[in-house]
């Protein structure tokens, strides 16, 4: 059904009237990964979805949807946020990183290298998540100790329950990062 | 998981926050401030309006600044930025304590002071503290600001003395008296971190000892946060050893209408008011004796 504005009319489900508006659409504008990235979305949008569906950046995931697991964390303005606890409107202006932009393509970051070598995934699904937290702690604390990880990590939940290994490699990460490490080649058999 | 469709405002400074209210007030509009409580709520379809008018924006309502012997918090400051101000370090440690322990990291970079308090959830940590530091929250609004002291901001379940048109723009917490102690003791929901119970308590001991004055807020026992007033009275003028403040706060849950849910029963809750008010204010007190 549309109204004569041609607007679709929509029941509402709470009050039984009938509501008639125009499916709005906003145009947004973020620096994603060090470029501009516009997109045109509805406002309800949450940043989550705009970076996977429309800029096709799906290393973030999505877990719960409800801010509890922490999948879809990614760096806003450098700080660690859950991307599905923002609306792509909120970050209009702002600065996002996802794990696309963490190193150049092919190479790994020294803190997902590290993750690598000592093995801080079982299934893979939360890692982007927590390379970013890990980021994000590194930035406040270049080395931190196992409370200091933990806490710092409390926000990325691992349903393999792998967190023995995470904070492992976040450690190798620190001390990695520490001394420098710069981002390496991938290595493939 | 997406929220019903909203039109999104972006508010420039605090009066086109108030004129957006104003326009839009009357089809269903809300302030979105860090979003961490609104969103959620959204996304549940337990709120619906059909107006957002983002606040995130304005320079003006981030930070922490002193102004004589009063200490400033805008609104949109995140608990991060509490967490690490050294200003709140220095001078109000109880609320530098409480935001360490709300939510997670990345709650705590977005979620705000303002928006947590606007909010008004009953297990939120913010309203025991700001009760027992006797803060005041500024509002702005149509006909201008004005201000409303603690004890009467909370009001009922996610209710506030706050009007419709109005913006809460600033917390104002007085500089901490001398010899004065504080401390935030909080039994978390394991699965949500928000408080089962949550107890403040603000202590000053007058120079021979005694206790000069005590003030004692506590959230997530009933479906506001409220103060202690029977536990206050009984403490102040005491010498407060062991056996006194354990006697005082059996009264810690006077006056409160315990909320009863599956997190906990009216029972439990009573027993744990109980034991973290005396918690809170035995660790207040050895705080001011270390000056």
């Amino acid at each position: 059904m549309i109204d004569e504005g041609g607007r679709p009319i929509v029941p509402d489900r709470h009050d039984g009237l009938i509501r008639s508006f125009q499916l709005e659409r906003i145009t947004v504008e973020i620096s994603v990964n060090g470029s501009a990235r516009r997109a045109e979305v509805e406002p309800r949008t949450l940043l989550v979805y705009f970076l996977r569906d429309s800029l096709g950046l799906t290393g973030t995931h999505i877990g719960c949807q409800t801010g509890q697991c922490g999948a879809c964390t990614v760096l806003l303005d450098g700080e660690a946020v859950k991307s599905c606890m923002v609306l792509a409107a909120q970050a209009q202006g702002h600065e996002v990183k996802t794990i696309e932009g963490v190193a150049p393509a092919g190479t790994l970051h020294p803190i997902q290298q590290a993750f690598w070598e000592e093995h801080g995934l079982q299934c893979g699904y939360c890692t982007p998540a927590m390379v970013l937290s890990t980021i994000a702690l590194l930035e406040d604390e270049p080395s931190p100790d196992e409370h200091a990880i933990r806490r710092a990590l409390d926000g990325n939940l691992c349903r393999c329950t792998g967190y023995h290994n995470v904070v492992k490699a976040v450690r190798a990460a620190s001390e990695k990062v520490a001394a420098g490490a710069q981002p390496e080649p991938f290595f493939t058999r | 998981m997406n929220p019903a469709a909203f039109s999104y405002h972006r508010a420039g400074s605090v009066q086109d926050a108030i004129g957006l209210l104003q326009k839009h007030e009357s089809d269903g509009a809300k302030l979105l401030a860090g979003g961490h409580s609104l969103l959620p709520v959204m996304k549940l379809r337990l709120a619906e309006p059909a107006h957002l008018i983002d606040i995130g924006d304005i320079r003006d309502l981030r930070g922490v600044r002193l102004d004589g012997a009063t200490i400033v918090i805008g609104a949109m400051t995140t608990h991060r930025a509490i967490e690490r101000d050294e200003t709140l370090k220095a001078q109000c440690p109880l609320l530098v304590d409480m935001a360490k322990v709300v939510g997670d990291r990345q709650v705590r970079a977005r979620g705000t002071i303002g928006g947590t308090l606007a909010h008004a959830d009953p297990a939120a940590d913010y309203p025991a503290g700001i009760l027992a530091l006797d803060a005041e929250m500024v509002a702005a609004g149509p006909e201008g600001e004005r201000t409303i002291p603690a004890s009467d901001f909370f009001v009922g379940f996610l209710t506030t003395a706050l009007a419709p048109e109005e913006v809460l723009t600033e917390v104002r917490v007085p500089v901490m008296a001398e010899r004065t102690g504080t401390s935030y003791q909080k039994l978390a929901n394991q699965a949500s971190g928000y408080a089962v119970v949550g107890v403040a308590a603000v202590v000053t001991l007058a120079a021979d000892g005694t206790c000069e004055a005590a003030r004692i807020g506590i959230t997530g026992a009933g479906d506001h946060a409220t103060r202690a007033p029977a536990v206050e009275a009984a403490l102040v003028g005491a010498k407060l050893d062991d056996g006194r403040v354990g006697q005082a706060c059996e009264k810690a849950d006077e006056g409160i209408d315990l909320l009863d849910d599956l997190h906990a029963s009216a029972d439990y809750r009573r027993r744990v008011v109980r034991g973290l008010t005396r918690r809170a204010v035995l660790e207040a007190v050895g705080r001011a004796h270390a000056g």
